[in-house]
């Protein structure tokens, strides 16, 4: 007998505000208009999806001191778009994308508590961290947490949240009227945590949600970050797309939360990939030429060039050879409210160069030559067979889509990935926690003597 | 005061109701009240109305009898869900209604309440309020832990310690609705220009840096969120007394306050109005809602018995802040119309019993209304500004850029 192959686990990304969103064409969506989002969840529930997947952003970007405007600029809040959506779907997971550096355990944790109540066990959380000034100019934080805090303050917070989910017992809430007994115990939601980020004590006000506690997911490729997924996330959204890299890191994260004690199954590898698809391989390289060509409009090369050299490029000619000097080392840069895209400027700067030279290219050219991430190119049949090999060969467990037309996605390549059995073909699970095969959650250990039981 | 404009309703809906023992009714449902189908209901129920709005409480500890702290009855409703939340979760499943939760302000980030309620408004379509709320509870601040607010005992409210407290907490939700409606306004309506020429999906000039800078907190703007679709979604404030009035007359497009007659209906009427004098309001009057707390049958003996058999359970007679209404839709229909010839604008009604006296006032009380043609028969407007009648205001940004430097 034949073991079943591996499920492919597939969630959809709303586009976010960067350039690989393209705006540009006329028949590109609203990025705020709330019927974008009915949309895109309701294919990805049609397409049989595990989640929805919301990105955040907190402060709009700005480069060379001014206010970012080739990309696309404004986005709606998190919670309240997925609760929103709640209303609309009825089996898709709803994930959102939550600082846990500009807010505050006790209210994140009612929101998310909340979102799984209303919408029958289907939250999921992508934590993300900041250490970022320029972000926390809008918060009464500020930003002042050092890059290492970050994860520090993350991983309490995350423990908060979980003290906070278990505060009621899952019994708790009686509501039996002819006994008038609303709740079992007079201090139903009791907590108390001490700890070096938080110390905070009291009563939380949301019973006991269907999944127990949301599925925790989180994001981060550097190695606090694999440390943190590994010890706390259900599941890990990872910017390592090719497969050699994909199965390093799956190895890496998997043995590392192995060494916590949990079994490889906990946490779930999900890199963020894009995909363009064409009836024949040579119709979905030229859809792919045109994109990348949408993605990177002359005035897009030159600030992503400036990103990298750090510097006020805006005379050069996009379709000119590149700048002769080295790029400006400094800790202050030029691009503000991004995620830093290049840890070594000189070295990365050298690396375009020899491409350039080599296929003599022109500085948009070689943008669009090297800024291309991970993306699966060519027919359905190509497609779906490339993302279940990534999946059978441990190189992930599924996938975050970022989808430019997940219509003709849902359509073409899930019935082919049905077909091989290696993705569903009804729901069988109500909640995000079943779609995803993890277990229940298990109870936090409170970081006091307050009981939680069990 | 104009008698010809329409008496607006609204209906604040809590937990099972305002009666502490209303879970325990018949026709309760008190093992539904976290789930959205139970919401769903109330809202849709409250539409089939024609209300102006629903307001949603909430608060960022747990209910009790005692002023601050927990009690330890078990035969209280116990738990609650985000507002907001819920707000956006029932607005895609109605159409008319404006959806007002309450947003504590004292411990949440300005910004996030911001772009929350922009994206409430933008998934109701313009029928996006907040009920701003302010938390001078000592236990919620613990469950935060980033300050202290001290205990505020209520027979010493007049102490010196005790008013700056209590002035400082107004001053911090001021602070908050004015930096929530400076984000709003950051974008211009019509920032978005997507012109492929020169590569701009956003006309930059017309995103504004908010620049707050308060005692409590400072933010930088714009919104990451775009104006939405109201411009500025409806704030409303429940009060009682001067310092309320004066955050309401500073900072609201609607006051709730809590008279017990009609003589006391008018004085507050008037407090609010010497309020906007002394905050030196220029914008449109506030819109005065009278808060009533309604127990409604077919008629006075039924009513009377349900809310005594209420009392009965709970072991005390329920008082509330404000008046408590018992009796049938027509004698209530008799009261608002009387009451709001002193210039009351209209009535938050807050059911004793859900669903029974929210079903009561839409099947009873609303065709009592339409009776004495003092109720709309049916919405004429799409947004909760244009059912309260309150204009959309442009950008103050974008009037700043249009007024030529003197």
């Amino acid at each position: 007998m034949t073991a079943r192959p591996k499920q492919i686990i597939l969630a959809a990304h709303f586009p976010g505000v960067n350039n690989h969103t393209v705006w540009q064409d006329p028949n590109a969506g609203s990025q705020i208009d709330f019927s974008s989002f009915v949309h895109l969840a309701q294919t990805a529930e049609r397409g049989l999806f595990d989640f929805f997947f919301l990105a955040e952003g907190l402060r709009l970007r700005e480069q060379r001191g001014r206010l970012y405007d080739l990309d696309v600029v404004g986005r709606p809040d998190t919670f309240t778009v997925l609760g929103a959506l709640a209303a609309v779907t009825t089996r898709l997971g709803l994930a959102g994308t939550i600082n846990a550096t500009f807010n505050e355990p006790y209210e994140i944790a009612r929101q998310f508590s909340t979102l799984d109540h209303l919408s029958g066990g289907r939250a999921a959380w992508n934590v993300v961290t900041s250490s970022d000034a320029f972000t926390g100019e809008n918060f009464r934080r500020g930003g002042y947490l050092d890059h290492s805090q970050r994860y520090e303050r993350a991983a309490e917070f995350v423990r908060t949240a979980r003290e906070l989910w278990d505060s009621w017992a899952q019994d708790a809430l009686v509501a039996d009227p002819s006994a008038g007994v609303f709740v079992s115990e007079g201090d139903a939601g009791a907590f108390e945590h001490a700890g070096v980020q938080f110390d905070i004590a009291g009563h939380f006000t949301v019973p006991r949600s269907p999944q127990g506690h949301p599925v925790i997911i989180q994001a981060g490729d550097s190695d606090a970050g694999r440390g943190f997924a590994a010890a706390t996330a259900d599941a890990v959204f990872t910017r390592h797309g090719t497969l050699e890299e994909g199965r390093a890191f799956y190895a890496d994260v998997k043995s590392k939360a192995a060494a916590y004690g949990r079994s490889p199954d906990d946490v779930k590898i999900l890199p963020g990939v894009s995909f363009v698809l064409g009836d024949t391989e040579s119709e979905a390289h030229e859809r792919t030429r045109h994109i990348r060509r949408q993605q990177v409009s002359p005035q897009t090369a030159i600030a992503l060039l400036e990103q990298l050299r750090n510097r006020d490029l805006s005379e050069y000619d996009p379709d000119g050879p590149l700048p002769a000097d080295d790029p400006r080392v400094s800790d202050d840069t030029i691009i503000k409210g991004r995620a830093r895209q290049h840890d070594d400027r000189v070295e990365t700067a050298r690396r375009w160069r020899a491409v350039a030279e080599e296929k003599k290219l022109g500085i948009r050219d070689l943008v669009i030559e090297v800024t291309d991430r991970q993306r699966f190119v060519g027919t359905p049949a190509r497609v779906a067979e490339e993302l279940d090999t990534f999946v059978q060969s441990d190189a992930s467990d599924g996938f975050i889509l970022v989808p430019a037309g997940l219509d003709e996605f849902v359509d073409k390549v899930v019935p082919l990935l049905q077909e091989r059995g290696v993705f569903r073909t009804e729901y069988t699970a109500s909640t995000l926690r079943g779609h995803l095969g993890l277990g229940p959650p298990r109870l936090s250990t409170p970081s006091t003597g307050v009981a939680v039981s069990a | 005061m104009t008698r010809s404009t329409p008496l607006h309703l609204a209906v604040a809906l809590d937990g099972a109701g305002w009666h502490p023992a209303a879970w325990r009714s018949p026709g309760a449902r008190p093992g539904d009240l976290f789930t959205a189908d139970y919401w769903r209901d109330l809202v849709t129920t409250a539409e089939r109305g024609s209300l102006d709005f629903v307001t949603i409480e909430d608060s960022l500890g747990p209910r009790s009898s005692r002023r601050d702290g927990v009690d330890d009855r078990t035969d209280h409703v116990r738990g609650r869900l985000d507002a907001a939340l819920l707000a956006a979760r029932v607005a895609p499943l109605t159409s008319h209604i404006g959806l007002v939760p309450t947003v504590t302000t004292t411990h949440t980030e300005p910004f996030h309440v911001s772009t929350a309620l922009a994206t409430l408004d933008f998934a109701s379509k313009g029928r996006a309020g907040w009920q701003v709320k302010v938390s001078a509870s000592a236990t919620e601040a613990a469950h935060f832990g980033r300050r202290r607010i001290p205990p505020i005992d209520h027979e010493r409210r007049h102490d010196p310690e005790t008013v700056r407290a209590i002035t400082q907490l107004f001053g911090e939700a001021a602070d908050t609705v004015e930096v929530v409606r400076r984000l709003w306004d950051s974008w211009e309506d019509d920032a978005v220009i997507r012109d492929v020429t020169t590569g701009r999906f956003v006309d930059r000039d017309k995103l504004h840096y908010v620049d707050f800078a308060g005692d409590w907190f400072s933010v930088r703007g714009p919104s990451i969120t775009p104006r939405p679709p109201q411009g500025q979604p409806v704030v409303t404030a429940l009060a009682h007394a001067e310092a309320a009035y004066l955050l309401a007359a500073r900072a609201a497009d609607v006051v709730f306050v809590t008279p017990h007659d009609i003589e006391e209906a008018d004085a507050a009427v008037s407090a609010v109005r010497d309020a906007e004098r002394a905050a030196g309001r220029d914008g449109e009057p506030l819109r005065v809602f009278v808060d009533l707390v309604v127990f409604v049958d077919t008629d006075d003996e039924t009513a009377g018995r349900r809310k005594a058999l209420l009392d009965e359970l709970d072991g005390a007679e329920y008082a509330s802040d404000a008046a408590v209404f018992v009796g049938t839709a027509d004698r209530l229909a008799d009261l608002l119309t009387t009451w709001r010839r002193v210039g009351v604008d209209g009535f938050r009604l807050r059911p004793g019993v859900l669903p029974h006296d929210l079903t009561a006032l839409t099947e009873r009380l609303v065709p009592a209304l339409q009776a004495r043609d003092a109720f709309r028969r049916h919405y004429e407007q799409s947004t909760l500004r244009g059912l309260l009648g309150l204009t959309r205001p442009a950008s103050r940004y974008t009037a700043a850029a249009a007024t030529p430097a003197t």
